[in-house]
Formats: structure tokens, C-alpha cells, sequence
């Protein structure tokens, strides 16, 4: 442990021969170091550490959500650019944020290594003998004793070790010392903030995550092309991802009757890729896990399904897409069916977008979701027909047109309905959009993150040291036996110190209180051989 | 009883508790009024003794009968308050039949009540800490009062991400750290007020303010460092399990959630505290400051992260 001493004077140093420029670079870093692996520093980096996360919770994060940063982007459009540049939507993984945890970390391992020997050999050691003046520590106070300075010191050297002291005898004094748990707890607490450290990096490193929406009766397969969104570590090899396929069986919500959800579940079906014959059912709170990687649920909606039927017979049958719920106690979810390709020339394409209800409540033409279960599902669909940008080679949403398209003039509205199941809607053209049901989709989330045992560990054992450290007291006791002036008999002089939490009063008082009763009742019972004082020191 | 009278049961006995626990405040300060300052004895100085790890001041063995019979009677209301407040959380609990901590309302009102327990504890454990029933009972009647005014919410079923045993586990551990720190923030504050005072009284003044009669400045800092230092390992347990919570939740075990983010800062906080308390040049009023920051960051945390962040954590259930 550094502790910093208070500021000295600066002494009126002769002046030194001039230092080789080595020597002086050597001297600097030097100071540089030890002023790094100072407590004072250390509190510094503390402050700075948790400053430093503020703002990462104050403003979106691109880790979070890129359309919370993209809304920020569009409303501070001048303020944005800037606070981007100071990586202010990327907190955690700026390279200020690990410049103050890496300094810390250095500076916590530069002070807890020396720590860490010292304390080896102070464990291996004997305790100090006992300072000069014993009666100028915190508690210590004088027993009178009738006994020899011998004896008297054998009965404080027994109740010392019923109380698990070590204890060293010296010429007619004694020392002992418990406690040494407290600093291995120290000690193990801070090497275990080191390796909670490399396991977050390694997870980072080697780690990554892939989202996909499935309907069900579908499925997905754990490779990057596959995911709706995904991101990797620096490290991971496309080629290495786990093999393995999941099939989404059936997906159930339930409710409370006052509409609060219950429970989500998906039975699924999963292995290797052709073979995903094992079934389990995930849901919240319940995620699958295999070895290094877990599969969970992290939401779930409607596909609603349309039969498309063109006025020349050709027809999509019963095609479910996604729609996705914007609102997530009602299920009101949005979305939108893209047709390209039904005649071969691409300039007549056909564009849906769609309002789905799983139980919907048409006032004055508008259509409104009022439940999240699908007791009576309605949509609203309003159909576009031109051309759809589908080849421009700019990417699109699946779950909405681009309005560009359509205040372009690309796209034009050519009809618009409410409908309920079974229901259809034809368009100028003949062209006949039906509803024809739903299925229900989950969100799945593919995780992988080799570190993740590893910050368990770690945690466990950083708690387990916390504790030691916390709960465990560092005591010192001391003795000296000299004779009593005039009559005979012994002077005990008896100190405490300790290290730690709590006070140390009342636990002397009761250690002087016990050690009165035992010399007494030592000196009233015939006393066994035991150890004479000119014992060499001993140490147990 | 039905559920409904459960319910209004313990909308009842939360009325009860902030007027037994109003009242507890009055006899506080009847007996900050009446007690005659507390003698001290002199605080040895051991050489090389750390500071703040004094002997234990008198017990207010001075204080005069009648404060002394207030003090007996705040205690008792206190303890009264306490009673009610805990039905409150036991009403609920049955009215819904789950454990009473799935929303704001019930978070909140089972944090403050660990901050009275743990403060009726110290008080009963060392009885000159009753002098600072009021400043602990103040700002817990002023909570009480918000959370009924801006956070109630109905007794009703928890949504699906809570129905798991990590609520018992990461919640409880949560309400307790919480209401420990708080108790031990208040001893901060209490403590910056006293060095303040005990500053001027050496400079000469006579400042005669209710200050004079709270125990000496050595024992509040030892009782919020006693306090924080039995809370961070319970904080430090409650982010660990949530973060196993969260890796079954959410698919993450840490994800900067700002719930997450501010749970880590006070934790660090916390950590800054312990270690200026033990180091030189930080030890006293800046340490003492740190945990009043720590104090500050808990309570942003429940507030302002619940009701303005979005983010996963957002169970509040206050409109
Ligand atoms: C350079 C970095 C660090 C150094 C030199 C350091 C050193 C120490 C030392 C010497 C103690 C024992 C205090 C005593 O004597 O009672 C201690 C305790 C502690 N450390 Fe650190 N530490 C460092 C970093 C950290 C960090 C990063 C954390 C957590 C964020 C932390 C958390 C703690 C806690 C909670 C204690 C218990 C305080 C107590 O004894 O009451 N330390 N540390």
C-alpha cells in the first residue's frame, strides 16, 4: 500500500552533480510511477472512471439503440456531428474511456504487486516486538499480578492463542498478531478487479451477437449473413461461429386479466444444421444454453398473411411478413408487403403498407388496437403501385416503404381498406389483396461470449475478498512483564492495536477482563511446567 | 381478506406511518430542546492512532430527564412507524401475492424502510445516536410523502421479465444497500454539519443551534463509514446478481443500460469513499463529501434514470 506521506518541506538539497540524461529520463519515470500507484491517484481515476460514464447514460448510445442516436442526429443536427466526434455516442468504447480504466488498472497493479510480496513475507515473519513505550498505543493500560513475570507471561500467551493469535515470545515480552486473512482479502479483491478486466475484454474480443425475426414454421441458422443485425468482436472468424440451427415451432404469450404479460414462450426445435431434431421451449428469463452460447427470445409480434391474386390469374399465396408492434400493450404493429416482380417488366410493382390489430376497433374509419391478444385481428392497408427501388441499390427497411419513393412520385396510392380475416380488397387494376390470418413471429438473439464464466469468477471471488477485507480485523497485541517496584510480583503492560473496521475498546476491555480472571484463578490453582521466560522466541 | 381489502390495507397503514413517524420527529425534537448538551468526555488521542477510530464518546450520559423521556417516546413511535410501514410492504405483498417489490412505489417505500430499521438498530445498539432521530426521521417523512404523492401505483401482477427468483435475490439485496446508504449519507451530512460547528466553537463562538446537541463529530463519521462499509459488499452483491439476472433477461450480463451505468457509478463512488476515508489528505469533511455524492448518485438513480432514461430497467410503473 502507498500511503502518501504529507508534503514535505523541500529540504535545501546541495546542489547534485548533473545527472547523465539517462539517468534523469530514468528518475522522471520513476516519480511518474509511484505517483501513479498512489492511493491519492487512485481515488483521482475513481472519480474520473465514474465521470467518465456519465455522459454514455445522459445522451444514446449507438450500443443501445442507432435509432435513438439517429433521432439525436436528426434534432441537434449541428450540436451531434461534434459530440460524435468526441465519441460521445460510443462512451464505453472510446478511447478516453479506456484510456482511465487502463491507467487505473495499471495503477492498481503497481500498487497491489509490492502489496502482495510484503505481504508474503510479513505472513512468514514473526510479529514486531513490541514497541518501546507501550502505554502510548490507542488501548493499552497496566495488570498487576502476583505472579512471575515468567508465569504471568504464559497465561497472556495462552489466552492469546485460544483467541487464534500468533504469538512470539521474547525476552520477557511478547507479541502476537491475528488477522492476516484481512490483507490476502485485500489483495484478492483487487487482483480479482484485474481478471474481471480481462475477462470483459476477452468477451469483447472474441465475442458476438446476431438478431433475427422468425415466423413460425420458419427458421434461422447461426451465420452472420442469416441475421437481421449482428456484431462481432475483432477476433471472431465468420468460419468458426458454432454450427447450429433453430426452427421456431410455436410462439405463445400470455396474459394476466388485466392485460399485463405473463409469460413468452417459443417452443423450438434446434441442432446442427439438417438435424435440428432436439426441442426445448425458451422464454423470458429462460434463454437455451449450449456451451458458449445461449439463443433467447427478446420479443415477439404479428406476421399478418395476404393472398396477392393479379387480374391475369398469377398469384403470392398466404405471404407473412413481419409487422412490427409499436406499441407493446396493445401489439398495434406496422409494417409493410413489397411485391416486385409479379409481371416481369418491374414498372408496375405493388406496395403495401399495413396497420395490423390483433384485436382492432374501427372508430370513424380509423383502426385502433385494443388488445394484445388476437381476439378479432384487423388491418389497415393502404396499397401503392409504380416502382418499388428495389434494384437502386440503395438498402431499404423491410418493415416500411420509403417515403422518398412516394413524395417522389415513384409510388402512387391506389387504394386503401380496413380489413378483417377472410377479407380482400381489389384495386383499380383487378389486382385483389386478401387478408388470410396470422402467425406469430419471435425475436430471436444468438449470443456468444467466451468471457462470460470467467467475469463470474472473477465477481465470486472479488466479493469473497471484499468480504475478508471488510469483515476481517488486523489486531495486534503486545506484552511486556517487568517487576513490580517494592514487593515482588509482576507489572503486565498490555497493548492493542488494530487495522480495520470498528473499534478496538471494547474488545481490549474484554481481553484485559479475561487475562485479570485468568491470573488470578492461575495464581489460586497449582500451576503445570510450562515454558520459562528464557524460552528462545518461538513462532507458531 | 380479499385482495382488495389487502390492497387498501396497506394504502392505509402507509397514511399510519408517515403520521406515527411525523410524530416521532416532534418528540426528537422535544428532546434536542429539552436534553441539555451531551457531555463529552475528552476524546483520547493515541499517537499514531488513525483518526476517526477514536474511543467511543460519552453515551449522553448528561442529558437531562425529560430529554431523555422524549427520547423514549420518539423511539417508541419511531419503532410504531416502523411497525406499520413494514405492514404496508406485508399488505401488499399478500394483496398481490408476490413479493411487494415490482414497481417504483414499493421499491422506494421498502428502501426507506430499511434506512428507518437500520437507524432504529444503531439507535438501540448506541443510544447517544437517538439525538439525530430528526435529521434521519425528517428526510424519511419528506420521501414517504413523495413516493405516496408522484409514485403510487395499484398492487397488481408483475409483467413477465420480473417473474423470476432473481427479484427475491437482486431487488432485496438492492432495497437493503440502498436504505443503508441512505442512513449513512444522512450521518455524512450530519457529520459536515458538526465539523463546521465544532470548528467555530474552537474558534471562540458560541453558535448555540441545535448542532450543539448532536453527537460529536468522530462518532457520525464513524457511524456512516460503519454503515457504508456494510453496505458495499451488499451493493457490490446486488450488481453482481444483477448482472446474472440480466444475462438470463436480456441476453447480456452488462450492456451500459443507464440503470446499469449508474449502478456502477455509485459503486465506484462507494469505492472512492472507503478508500479516502483511509488516505492521507482525503480523510475527514472530503471523504465525508464523497459519500454525500454517493448518496446523491442512489438517489438519481431511482429517480431520474426510472422516470427519464429509457432503458431495459424500466419497471417503474409510474405514469
Ligand atoms: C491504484 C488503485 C488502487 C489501490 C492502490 C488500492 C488500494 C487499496 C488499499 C490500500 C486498500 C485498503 C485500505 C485500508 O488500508 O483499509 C483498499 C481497499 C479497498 N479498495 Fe482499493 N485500491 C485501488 C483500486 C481500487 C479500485 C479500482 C476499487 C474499486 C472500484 C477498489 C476498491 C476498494 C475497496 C472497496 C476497499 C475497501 C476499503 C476499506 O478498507 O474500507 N480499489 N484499496
Amino acid at each position: 500500500m502507498t500511503i502518501t506521506a504529507p508534503p514535505r518541506p523541500p529540504a535545501a538539497a546541495p546542489p547534485p552533480a548533473r545527472p547523465s540524461s539517462g539517468r534523469r529520463v530514468a528518475g522522471l519515470l520513476l516519480r511518474w510511477w509511484r505517483r501513479l500507484t498512489a492511493m491519492r491517484t487512485a481515488i483521482v481515476l475513481l472519480f474520473l472512471l465514474a465521470l467518465a460514464a456519465v455522459p454514455g447514460s445522459l445522451l444514446p448510445q449507438r450500443s443501445l439503440s442507432q435509432n435513438n442516436v439517429n433521432q439525436y442526429f436528426a434534432d441537434h443536427p449541428s450540436l451531434a456531428p461534434v459530440l460524435d466526434r468526441l465519441y460521445l455516442f460510443d462512451v464505453f468504447s472510446s478511447p478516453w474511456f479506456a484510456a482511465v480504466y487502463l491507467l487505473l488498472f495499471v495503477s492498481l497493479i503497481g500498487c497491489v504487486l509490492p502489496r502482495g510480496l510484503e505481504h508474503y513475507r510479513a505472513m512468514r515473519a514473526a510479529p514486531p516486538p513490541a514497541p518501546r513505550n507501550l502505554l502510548r498505543l490507542p488501548d493499552a493500560g497496566e495488570l498487576p499480578t502476583a505472579l512471575p513475570a515468567g508465569q504471568a507471561l504464559d497465561v497472556v500467551e495462552e489466552e492469546l492463542r485460544v483467541r487464534r493469535f500468533r504469538v512470539v515470545r521474547r525476552e520477557g515480552e511478547l507479541s502476537a498478531e491475528k488477522g492476516y486473512l484481512k490483507e490476502t482479502g485485500n489483495l484478492l479483491f483487487h487482483l480479482s478487479l484485474v481478471a474481471l478486466l480481462l475477462g470483459l475484454a476477452g468477451g469483447k474480443l472474441w465475442g458476438y451477437e446476431g438478431s433475427i425475426l422468425v415466423t413460425e414454421g420458419q427458421g434461422f441458422c447461426n451465420s452472420f449473413q442469416q441475421y437481421d443485425t449482428y456484431s462481432a468482436g475483432p477476433l471472431v472468424d465468420s468460419g468458426d461461429l458454432s454450427p447450429l440451427c433453430v426452427d421456431l415451432e410455436d410462439f405463445r404469450a400470455e396474459y394476466e386479466d388485466n392485460l399485463t404479460a405473463a409469460s413468452f414462450t417459443a417452443d423450438i426445435g434446434y441442432g446442427a444444421p439438417g438435424e435440428e431434431g432436439r426441442t426445448t421451449t425458451i422464454g423470458v428469463n429462460d434463454p437455451l444454453r449450449l456451451d458458449g452460447d445461449r439463443v433467447y427470445t427478446t420479443g415477439h409480434g404479428f406476421s399478418p398473411t395476404f393472398t396477392v391474386t393479379r387480374p391475369d390469374g398469377t398469384s403470392l399465396e398466404d405471404v407473412s411478413v413481419p409487422f412490427l408492434p409499436s406499441d407493446q400493450a396493445t401489439m398495434a404493429s406496422q409494417g409493410a408487403l413489397k411485391v416486385p416482380d409479379l409481371r416481369p417488366d418491374g414498372e408496375d410493382q405493388l406496395a403495401v403498407e399495413g396497420f395490423f390489430a390483433p384485436t382492432g376497433l374501427v372508430q370513424g374509419g380509423v383502426l385502433t388496437s385494443v388488445d394484445p391478444r388476437p381476439l378479432a385481428p384487423q388491418v389497415a392497408l393502404v396499397a401503392y403501385q409504380g416502382y418499388l427501388g428495389l434494384d437502386s441499390g440503395i438498402p431499404q427497411s423491410v418493415y416500411s416503404l420509403d417515403s422518398a419513393q412516394i413524395d417522389r412520385g415513384s409510388l402512387t396510392e391506389v387504394g386503401s381498406a380496413n380489413l378483417s380475416v377472410g377479407e380482400a380488397m381489389t384495386l383499380p387494376d383487378g389486382t385483389t389483396i386478401a387478408f388470410t390470418g396470422y402467425r406469430q413471429f419471435a425475436a430471436f438473439q444468438y449470443s456468444h461470449d467466451p468471457g462470460q464464466l470467467w467475469v463470474l469468477g472473477s465477481s465470486i471471488a472479488l466479493l469473497t475478498g471484499l468480504l475478508g477485507m471488510l469483515l476481517l480485523r488486523r489486531e495486534r497485541v503486545f506484552a511486556r512483564a517487568a517487576a513490580a517496584p517494592g514487593d515482588g510480583g509482576t507489572v503486565l503492560t498490555l497493548a492493542s492495536i488494530t487495522r480495520g473496521s470498528g473499534e478496538n475498546a471494547p474488545r481490549f476491555a474484554a481481553l484485559t477482563d479475561d487475562l485479570t480472571n485468568a491470573l488470578t484463578a492461575r495464581r489460586s490453582a497449582p500451576r503445570s511446567p510450562g515454558p520459562g521466560p528464557e524460552d528462545p522466541p518461538r513462532v507458531s | 381478506m380479499s385482495p382488495d381489502e389487502l390492497a387498501s390495507l396497506s394504502d392505509s397503514l402507509f397514511s399510519i406511518s408517515i403520521a406515527l413517524y411525523s410524530l416521532a420527529m416532534v418528540a426528537f425534537s422535544a428532546q434536542l430542546a429539552f436534553g441539555r448538551r451531551a457531555a463529552r468526555t475528552r476524546e483520547l488521542v493515541g499517537a499514531g492512532g488513525p483518526a476517526g477510530e477514536l474511543p467511543t464518546e460519552a453515551p449522553a450520559a448528561a442529558e437531562g430527564g425529560r430529554g431523555r423521556r422524549w427520547g423514549t417516546v420518539a423511539m417508541v413511535l419511531a419503532a410504531l412507524g416502523a411497525v406499520a410501514h413494514g405492514g404496508v410492504l406485508v399488505a401488499r405483498g399478500l394483496a398481490a401475492d408476490r413479493l411487494p417489490w415490482g414497481n417504483m412505489y414499493e421499491f422506494s417505500t421498502a428502501t426507506v424502510f430499511v434506512a428507518v430499521v437500520a437507524y432504529l438498530v444503531f439507535a438501540l445498539r448506541a443510544p447517544g445516536l437517538r439525538h439525530i432521530g430528526l435529521f434521519v426521521l425528517a428526510p424519511v417523512v419528506l420521501s414517504m410523502v413523495l413516493i405516496g404523492l408522484f409514485l403510487y401505483a395499484e398492487a397488481g401482477p408483475l409483467v413477465a421479465a420480473l417473474r423470476s427468483y432473481w427479484l427475491a435475490i437482486h431487488v432485496s439485496t438492492a432495497i437493503i444497500g440502498f436504505g443503508v446508504f441512505f442512513v449513512s449519507g444522512i450521518a455524512s451530512v450530519l457529520y459536515l454539519a458538526a465539523t463546521r460547528h465544532e470548528e467555530r466553537v474552537a474558534a471562540g463562538e458560541r453558535p448555540g443551534s441545535l448542532l450543539s446537541r448532536l453527537p460529536g463529530a468522530a462518532a457520525l463519521d464513524r457511524v456512516a463509514h460503519r454503515t457504508a462499509v456494510f453496505g458495499f459488499p451488499i451493493w457490490t452483491f446486488t450488481v453482481i446478481a444483477g448482472a446474472i439476472w440480466a444475462e438470463a433477461a436480456w441476453g447480456r450480463f452488462w450492456g451500459w443500460d443507464p440503470k446499469e451505468t449508474w449502478a456502477f457509478i455509485a459503486w465506484v463512488v462507494y469505492a472512492a469513499y472507503l478508500h479516502a476515508r483511509t488516505t492521507a489528505g482525503w480523510r475527514g469533511t472530503p471523504a465525508a463529501w464523497v459519500n454525500v455524492v454517493g448518496l446523491g448518485v442512489m438517489i438519481f438513480n431511482l429517480t431520474f434514470v426510472n422516470m427519464v432514461s429509457t432503458g431495459l430497467h424500466s419497471y417503474a410503473g409510474v405514469n
